[in-house]
Parts: structure tokens; sequence; C-alpha cells
């Protein structure tokens, strides 16, 4: 189904990764944790009905149904580079809506400091979610301080190359931070909460060594395991094709971004 | 003159063990060449390098379970596969090597100084890169010749499987973000193979006194 979209800012000139590789290349650990696994075994979930929750610090919650959500705001294309914390990179198409006019609706508090997202739980469509010990405590958790979520760049995207979101990718909502590291993302929101201290965030409780809650793409901060300072570059060309390139602070939107952080040591508040 | 054709009339399942090691060694590269011809025809998906890697280095485990099985099946079953042994062993070197040859190669695209980076900073790829090394002076002296010049030596040098082992298994846990079910049943498996040997070493102590 195609989405009614209208060209919005930030838009990468390098060239997008093809919609194949972003929809069957995917980190979705609820549907399991192979990047296959989820464009395998998404078909059962349900993206819709679909209601979306703001509340916490707010003058005003919010319980939007995502069709009437997509109604009521301009959708923007924006094309994004994105930047796995394993060292690999897309560039994706999103159709989305800026998370701080959503947010705005709401009439936020004072007293808002940060902004908590959770996902869906629902094990009975997703079978990573029933997975043993060693793995993510259900829901998925993230998090952004508030200056974070209100920058412009900061999307809640529900399409990719002009259509719905398909439910490997976060259906029927998504987070979208194009300057942090893919797992920043948060798929299939249910509910977004305004909070005054900064919350916990799922990779950051299961391995606080290796995920920070900024997760800032850094090239100078390794991951303890791999190094961060290039990328490959997905779906740029089989085996003898496929490029690596070196990897941007704020992956390459240091411009937009870097005053957010300054003064801060992004080694220490990774 | 009668003496040719009846020496080979007289070993037929020699001839045909020597037929039989090709084909083996040809099946077990299969799984390589397999993957190979599917990634460069752009069919194993999205990273097409990453999913070459793994089944490499998948398979180099593999091939090192099943080396290190032959004798366990051998005292707990009764099956003498022991004349499989070299060659599961250098299957699982071949592996190895094409799996750390694809990391510089293809995923790296040899830039020497990730690399370096990665073996002295990353416990992950030490491990991965002390297993095979472990494993190069086995396949050096698989031969014959080794066997026979090294004599008690030989089976001294070769405990360094375990090394190769206990490395390969810590590489094979430390590459996902959580525990993986599948690495976790592959490391399980190597360590009941552990495990047995180290029963076993109490009594054969006791019959060599």
């Amino acid at each position: 189904a195609g989405l009614r979209t209208q060209p919005g800012p930030f838009n990468a000139p390098e060239p997008q990764t093809p919609r194949d590789a972003v929809t069957h290349y995917n980190n979705f650990y609820e549907f399991g944790l192979e990047k296959e696994d989820p464009a395998r075994l998404a078909g059962q979930f349900h993206a819709r009905p679909w209601t979306l929750r703001i509340d916490g610090a707010v003058a005003k919650p919010l319980t939007l149904d995502i069709d009437t959500l997509i109604a009521r705001h301009t959708v923007e294309s924006r094309v994004y580079r994105m930047r796995c914390v394993e060292a690999w990179s897309m560039v994706i198409p999103w159709d989305g809506i800026p998370l701080a006019q959503i947010l705005r609706e709401a009439e936020i508090l004072s007293s808002a400091k940060y902004v908590a997202f959770r996902s869906v739980l629902r094990p009975d469509e997703m079978p990573g979610q029933s997975m043993g010990a060693g793995t993510i405590d259900w829901p998925y958790v993230e998090g952004l301080r508030l200056d974070e979520a209100m920058h412009p760049l900061t999307l809640l995207a529900v399409g990719l190359y002009g259509d719905i979101l398909p439910n490997q990718n976060g259906a029927p909502i998504r987070l979208v931070v194009p300057w942090k590291y893919g797992f920043k993302g948060i798929k299939s929101i249910t509910t977004i909460t305004l909070v005054d201290t900064m919350p916990p965030t799922s990779w950051n409780r299961l391995a606080a060594d290796e995920y920070g809650f900024y997760a800032n793409v850094n090239p100078e901060v390794d991951h303890p395991r791999w190094s961060q300072t290039s990328e490959r570059v997905i779906g740029s060309g089989g085996f003898f094709g496929e490029r690596r390139q070196p990897t941007r602070l704020f992956n390459g939107y240091a411009e937009q971004v870097a005053p957010l952080y300054a003064g801060m040591d992004l080694h220490r508040f990774y | 003159m009668a003496a040719t054709p009846r020496k080979t009339q007289a070993n037929p399942r020699a001839k045909y063990r020597k037929l039989l090691s090709p084909v083996l060694y040809l099946a077990g590269l299969a799984p390589a060449v397999w993957s190979f011809w599917l990634g460069a025809h752009n069919q194993l998906g999205a990273d097409p390098v990453r999913s070459f890697e793994h089944v490499l280095g998948l398979w180099a485990f593999r091939f090192l379970l099943a080396s290190l099985a032959i004798t366990p099946i051998r005292t707990v079953l009764g099956v003498n596969l022991v004349r499989y042994r070299r060659m599961l062993g250098l299957l699982a070197f071949a592996y190895a090597a094409m799996h750390v040859a694809t990391y510089v190669a293809l995923d790296l695209r040899f830039d020497f100084a990730i690399l370096y980076g990665d073996l002295t900073k990353r416990p992950f790829l030490i491990f991965g890169m002390l297993a095979f090394i472990a494993l190069l002076p086995l396949a050096a002296t698989s031969n014959t010749r080794s066997i026979r010049a090294l004599g008690r030596n030989w089976q001294r040098l070769h405990r360094l499987v375990y090394v190769a082992l206990i490395a390969a298994s810590l590489h094979f846990l430390m590459a996902f973000k959580t525990w993986h079910m599948d690495a976790l049943v592959y490391v399980g498996l190597g360590g009941v193979l552990l495990l047995l040997r180290l029963a076993r070493a109490p009594w054969r102590r006791a019959r060599r006194v």
C-alpha cells in the first residue's frame, strides 16, 4: 500500500540501499537472532489496528490510532544513513513524521527531561520473545534525552520506499535517529513516556560496557569486540564489490547534532 | 609376471579406499564451494561477505568437533573411524584458513590497521586467531613422515587441538551480541568431547601402571 508523502529535508546524497536488502537484512530480535529471521517470521504479526500512547510528564496524554496519526500529519520522505553497531551501514528512504511534532501535541511539561520508548510484547506473534535466558528482557525499551527527541532529524517512521512499513522493519511505527547506532531505533512502538530521569535501555541493560545510553556513532570509540572506524556498505554489490568506508562522527550528521553534546566526553558517555 | 595382477586383485579395498579419499575431501569442501558460488552470484543475502565468513567458521568448528569425536566413538561405540581423522582435521584447518582469508581479504579489504587493532585489543578476534595458529603445526605435521619422525612427540604436539578447541569456542560464543543457542550447542558438544577425555585419563593411567 502506498503512502502519500512529501519530500523532506536532510536527504543523504549516497546511493540508496536496494529495497530487498533493507527488508531482508534486519536486526529485530523479537523475531529471532538471524538477520533473515524477521522477513521470514514477521508475517503473523498484526501491525493494525494499533494505538500509540503518549503519557508521563505531559499536560495532554494521547492515545493515537496509527492511521489517524498518519492522516493528520504530513508524512515526509527522508533519505537517511543508517549505521549499525555491528559495523555495517545502509542508506534508507524512510517515510515518517518528526517526533517533535507528535510530542508537542501532548504538551510537554517542564519536568520532562528524557523520553522513554516501549515496544510491543506479543510472544504469540513474535517467536523471538519466547526464547530463553541470555537474550533481551522483553519488551524492548529505548530512550532519548528530550533535546535529542525534539531534534528535527529525529523521525518516527511509518513507511519506507514510499510504502507502509513492512513488519520486519518495525511496523507500524518505529524510531529513526540517524546519528546514533541502529539499535536506538526501537521498532513497533506502543508507548512513549516523558520522564525526569534517564530511562533504562535494552542493550545497555544486557551489556553496559558495550552499549551506552547515548550510542552516538563514533569512529573513535571502539566496540570492545570490534573496531568502529569503518563500516561495510550493505547491498553495495556481491562478494567483490562490497565496499568498506570510513565511519564518520555522528554518522555524518555532526553539523546538525554536535551542539547537543558540546563539552561532553564522548568516550565516557558512549 | 603373475604377481602384478594378483596384487591388485588381492587388495580391492585398498584401491577403493584410495579412490574414496579424494571423493571425501571434495565432499568436505562442497559447503565452501557452494557458498562461494552463491556469493559470487549474489545469492547469499544482503551481506554475502558476512554470510560466507560465518559458513566457513561454522564448518571449521564442525570438522574440528568431528575430528575430536573419532576417539570417543571408538572407545564408547566400538566403531573405529581413525583412518578418517586426518582428513577431518585437515578439513577443519582448511575451513579455518578460508575463514581467516575471507576476514582479511573480503571483510577488512586488507585494511591492516584494523587487523592490527583487532589482534592486539580484542579478545574476540585474538581467540579466533589463536585457534587458527594452534591448528597450523597440526596441519603441517599431519603427513605420515612427520608422524614417524616425531614419534611420541607427535602426540604431545597434537594436544594443541585442545587449545584450538577452547580458543575457537570462546571466539564462537563472543561472535554474538547475546547468548546464541546454536553456538551454545556447538560449544557444549566440544565440552562433552573434552570431558570424555578427562574422564578417561585416570583409567588410562591405572592401566599403564
